[in-house]
């Protein structure tokens, strides 16, 4: 494609050519700089890596072998975290149904869509972490909290999704419910939400997933779940117990992804 | 009152100032089955659908009104309040068929019952068994019964396109407009979707307007014709009428791109090659689009 075009261009004369390789090298030397000023700016330095990897080997051996022996409450608060997620995740679908629908460009005039797609840009902006902390604020310690920053900041991105797919459809059949007097409700309910269906449950799934990973973490602020206790554990220096709680959200988070993926099949 | 179809000096100018009907004038009384004939790109889809008040004439033209059924449906370039009532007496077939393919064939023709179905039920999508043997029986009339509990999308074209004519019929539409609507079909489909369009006219009385880009079709199902070129009425007589003079008018250059067979009145041969169908799809996406 890109060869069949340059090939239809006519050569370029002497002092383009030029030009166009002054052009390449100027590009790659903002690059590099642009590179180089990160690196100062993260004060990336691998050497500590070298000079502390005694210390690492020490850390990590704590670590090993992992303590099992308070399997039960990791259980029981690994369950919470799923609760946590599955209503974090559940409240925010139900909220992105009508909120993507008002950010599409082919539903709502502009002067509804571009306020919600803003309100929904700062939903998405705030990280669940901020969330929490608000959320625990608010409402208190505890898994509530957790359900609620999840719920805001899944509105966010899924509504977005939601109304990307809504403004993919094909517009015809949405004109065929029109021409039979249909009213505007009935043409999404018709000729809309069909079409986005599988989009819509592909992007659901895959928000739960990401939303019980996060669900490990809010509990870090203290919003419920396994994070309290992983960040009790992290805190204590008991890093063997870390170690399992780790292992246990690692087989967790593994074993939704794949159920999820399965679920996810049938809709597309 | 016998007049179904009035659209008095209608004018549309596409946005970029292309001029796709111009002073277009016509009448159409109860019970006719009309043909609109024309080049692509003539202006036969762009008439189709401000009739169904689905694209909206110029505000500038004077005098501009459109009305069917003796209500109006646009008048100086703006809808009707209760255009929605009255689309619901207007059946509109497409020529891409337009059904959701996800949804069974029977909910497709429910959604003809939607006027009449109560708000609350339509949104559940919960149609009694009355209303879903009424979308049965109108199936069963265009000989597609089985495929009721199927996804509209598993059916080929022309069972598509009979689906549609169902729905126009579980609409109880007084008037059906067809934009092409066998352009997108075989030999065989497309003289089922004519012969069921013709037996609806003639045994339900509906009046049925119908684009065609074949004239073989039109002179062959529909007593009268109507033509176009370049979105004006050129010809509107009986369609014994029509003389090969008049086709090359109408048709131009087009001839050569299309080819002699396409005035053949004999349906077997009647190019469906897909270069027509894409180039006559291209166009009326392309109008949708302007």
């Amino acid at each position: 494609m890109t060869d069949n075009a340059q090939t239809l261009r006519p050569a370029p004369s002497r002092p383009d050519m030029l030009r166009n390789s002054f052009l390449k090298t100027l590009g790659y030397a903002l690059a590099g700089a642009f590179l180089i000023w990160s690196w100062q700016g993260a004060e990336m330095n691998p050497l500590v890596l070298v000079r502390e990897s005694g210390n690492i080997a020490e850390l990590a051996g704590d670590f090993f072998p992992p303590d099992f022996t308070e399997w039960r409450f990791y259980l029981r608060e690994m369950i919470v975290t799923l609760q946590l997620a599955v209503w974090g995740t559940l409240l925010a679908i139900i909220l992105a149904v009508p909120f993507g629908l008002l950010c599409s460009a082919n539903i709502a005039p502009w002067w509804i869509y571009q306020p919600m797609r803003r309100l929904m840009d700062a939903f998405r902006a705030i990280n669940e972490m901020v969330f929490a902390m608000l959320f625990v604020v608010a409402v208190g310690l505890g898994p509530f909290a957790g359900v609620l920053a999840l719920f805001v900041h899944t509105t966010g991105i899924l509504a977005k999704l939601f109304s990307e797919a809504v403004e993919s459809i094909d517009p015809r059949p949405v004109e065929g419910i029109r021409a039979t007097g249909a009213l505007a409700i009935e043409e999404i309910v018709f000729g809309v939400i069909p079409q986005v269906m599988p989009l819509w449950i592909s992007y659901s799934l895959y928000r739960f997933e990401s939303n019980v990973r996060s669900a490990t973490v809010v509990g870090m602020v203290g919003a419920g779940g396994i994070g309290v206790v992983m960040w009790e554990g992290i805190r204590g220096f008991y890093f063997a117990q870390t170690c399992a709680v780790i292992i246990m959200i690692v087989i967790t988070v593994s074993l939704v992804d794949v159920i999820s993926a399965q679920i996810r099949k049938r809709f597309i | 009152m016998t007049e179904a179809v009035r659209v008095s000096r209608l004018r549309k100018t596409f946005r970029g100032g292309k001029v796709a009907l111009n002073d277009v004038s016509l009448s159409v009384q109860r019970g006719e089955m009309i043909a609109l004939i024309g080049a692509s790109g003539s202006g036969k889809s762009t008439l189709l659908r401000h009739i169904a008040g689905l694209a909206i004439a110029d505000r500038a033209q004077t005098g501009c009104e459109i009305a069917v059924l003796g209500n109006s449906v646009q008048q100086g370039g703006r809808l009707a309040r209760d255009i929605r009532a009255l689309r619901g007496r207007i059946g509109f077939v497409f020529q891409q068929f337009n059904l959701v393919e996800r949804l069974t064939v029977e909910t497709n023709v429910l959604v003809g019952l939607l006027i009449r179905v109560p708000l609350w039920r339509s949104l559940l999508r919960w149609f009694t068994r009355a209303e879903k043997e009424i979308a049965q029986n109108a199936l069963a009339r265009v000989g597609i019964r089985e495929c009721c509990p199927q996804r509209a999308g598993t059916l080929s074209g022309g069972q598509q396109q009979r689906a549609a004519i169902a729905r126009a019929l579980v609409q109880k539409a007084e008037v059906i407009l067809a934009d092409e609507p066998i352009a997108s079909l075989d030999p065989e489909s497309s003289r089922r979707v004519m012969e069921t369009l013709a037996r609806i006219n003639r045994e339900d009385g509906i009046t049925v307007l119908v684009s065609l880009h074949q004239v073989g079709y039109a002179t062959r199902y529909c007593p009268r014709v109507v033509a176009l070129r370049n979105g004006e009425i050129v010809f509107d007589g009986p369609s014994a009428a029509i003389t090969p003079a008049l086709l090359s008018d109408i048709y131009g250059s087009e001839i050569d791109a299309i080819g002699d067979e396409e005035f053949s009145v004999d349906d077997t041969r009647l190019p469906t090659r897909p270069a027509i169908a894409a180039f006559a799809g291209g166009l009326s996406l392309a109008e949708a689009r302007a």
